[in-house]
């Protein structure tokens, strides 16, 4: 009976140690497989030939050209979706007005699509055979093939990051505060600037951070506008994919291995952000 | 504006209020939105309408769109059946157990969202191919993992792993542990109470995972194409045909069938959001 007794002290709520460390064991088991020896596999092939043969596939221009239009390209798709993500923002969380959750829904729509048909939707808009297309050609505008189409097809990829954080946490945070500067004379702008923008900052780098991320490391939609001009239209991704098809695997891991450390950043800053300002995210954000 | 509209109750866009700024940032966010978003799409739609239905029909047909169109849905549902099951595992230990390195675990769930979908083609392709690192064990039992569907799958298991874990977790979170203690008072043993009780409140959350980490393997793009092999009829996924119909300026075959994926996935879309307004309506929370 003693021994019966002893052994109903194990908690009724949890499973017994046997169960508990067999699924332990097959969700590291899986994530290990699935998404750890991935990352490791990147650094390592990077340095399989040593660290003079990674270097040397920084001094590739081509390499530094993919680097320096993947920038390009961040910097130009992050702050227009930044500024899009507050205006949706704002007009949703701080207003009742018809049609509200059918915007919501639009602005998500991106996330829905795969990227290959958001690359395709700007080659059917100006290719050669559409209605805009030779009209952008007699005018010598170049858009697909070209950065313009490579920074519009990352914008429509990014487009919901940063309005998916912000909208929630604003909605959470009401107008009480807004209220309250301009009673007390504040302009509108002022009260964005020094009431709003403090309350919703870290979770809008969090959405920055988010956005930024995906616009580095887009592959399929810029791809399929890009045109694959070495040196001019490759942004890092797509020069990962044509020297990994020339069988230049070292060169193709290290510049991997790059877009894999901003990977590793990104994930350690949002884990920071989560853990310091879980709050100030994102309403009802756990993790 | 909307004061007087407030007082004569006839019908108004919104509903009045003091902040500042609806004009504006809903003005500009709309704007935006029908930019960069809602007339690329629309010339998708209608660049497809302007196909003939024998066209349409034709090209629907053909065997390598219908093997293509099988092989990205049939694996798709294979990775998010496998995801369902190793994301619920995963999710599980996370909530529910005390390990050393839980937030960690807990950080690596979100790599398929920060690394950039090359990298992680290239580097799943370095693995399970049949002299990589995981291949080569696998290729002694006979298993072939790679430059095949299974490839794909391997892939896809890799993109949809977060959005599993992601939507299962916080309602995971949210179980009361009063109705476990209930199940254990009423002589349920823990297997009961876990498949019996827990798991079917969980139904609406999975459900929704699985449609989402669904969703995203059949438009996924960068990840597959490294490791598929893209044989035709075999392991060639319906995002690379229509690449390889743009690179062959066929733009009416590419149209057709990103006309037929946008349309499934829009289909899944409403889905989700049917699992969700059902499962707010019984279980008083969004899954």
């Amino acid at each position: 009976m003693a021994h019966k007794s002893s052994r109903r002290l194990r908690s009724p709520t949890t499973e017994a140690p046997a169960a508990r460390y067999t699924l332990m064991a097959l969700a590291f088991l899986f994530l290990t497989l699935f998404l750890l020896l991935p990352l490791v596999a990147v650094f390592i092939e990077a340095f399989r030939k040593g660290t003079a043969e990674f270097l040397a596939a920084f001094g590739d221009p081509d390499t530094l050209a993919a680097i320096r239009l993947t920038l390009l390209v961040a910097v130009i798709a992050v702050p227009l979706n930044l500024v899009f993500g507050v205006a949706a923002a704002w007009a949703i969380a701080k207003f009742e007005f018809k049609g509200k959750a059918f915007l919501t829904t639009l602005i998500d729509l991106p996330f829905s699509v795969s990227p290959v048909i958001s690359g395709l939707v700007y080659v059917l808009l100006f290719g050669a055979g559409s209605v805009l297309g030779p009209w952008l050609k007699s005018h010598g505008i170049e858009i697909l093939f070209a950065v313009p189409g490579i920074v519009l097809a990352t914008i429509f990829v990014t487009f919901p990051f940063v309005a998916r954080e912000l909208i929630p946490l604003m909605q959470e945070q009401g107008t009480g505060d807004e209220e309250a500067a301009l009673s007390l004379g504040a302009s509108g702008w002022q009260t964005f600037w020094y009431v709003t923008l403090p309350n919703i900052k870290w979770g809008l780098l969090y959405g920055v951070l988010l956005c930024n991320a995906r616009a580095m490391g887009e592959f399929g939609a810029v791809s399929v506008v890009s045109g694959h001009i070495r040196g001019l239209t490759n942004t890092m991704p797509l020069h990962v994919e044509i020297l990994y098809n020339e069988y230049n695997f070292v060169a193709a891991f290290a510049v991997a291995s790059l877009l894999a450390a901003l990977a590793l950043v990104t994930l350690i800053v949002k884990t920071a952000l989560e853990l310091h300002y879980g709050a100030e995210i994102a309403a009802g954000r756990k993790h | 504006m909307t004061t007087t509209a407030a007082a004569s109750g006839r019908w108004r866009l919104r509903q009045p209020s003091v902040i500042p700024g609806f004009g504006l940032t809903l003005g500009f966010s709309l704007a935006y939105l029908t930019l960069i978003i809602l007339i690329p799409l629309a010339g998708l739609v209608w660049r497809s309408a302007s196909l003939s239905g024998a066209e349409f029909l034709g090209i629907l047909s053909d065997p390598r769109t219908v093997n293509a169109l099988k092989v990205s849905f049939g694996t798709a549902f294979i990775a998010a059946i496998v995801n369902v099951v190793f994301g619920v595992i995963v999710a599980w230990v996370i909530v529910r157990y005390e390990f050393p390195g839980r937030r960690i675990v807990d950080a690596v769930v979100d790599l398929p969202f920060a690394l950039p979908t090359a990298v992680a083609g290239i580097a799943l392709a370095a693995l399970y191919a049949p002299n990589g690192w995981i291949g080569q064990i696998l290729n002694v039992v006979g298993i072939k993992a790679a430059f095949n569907p299974t490839g794909i799958v391997i892939a896809l298991v890799f993109i949809g792993l977060p959005f599993v874990v992601r939507t299962v977790q916080p309602v995971m979170e949210e179980i009361d542990s009063e109705i476990e203690e209930a199940a254990a008072t009423l002589g349920a043993n823990r297997f009961q109470t876990v498949f019996r009780v827990l798991l079917p409140g969980l139904a609406p959350a999975i459900l929704t995972g699985f449609a989402l980490a669904f969703a995203r393997g059949v438009g996924e793009y960068g990840s597959v194409i490294f490791i598929a092999g893209n044989i035709p009829y075999v392991s060639e996924i319906a995002p690379l045909l229509i690449v390889i119909r743009l690179e062959e300026f066929s733009y009416g075959a590419a149209t057709a069938i990103a006309t037929i994926m946008l349309a499934l996935s829009f289909a899944m879309l409403l889905v989700i959001n049917l699992i969700q307004a059902w499962s707010r309506r019984r279980y008083g929370h969004g899954a």
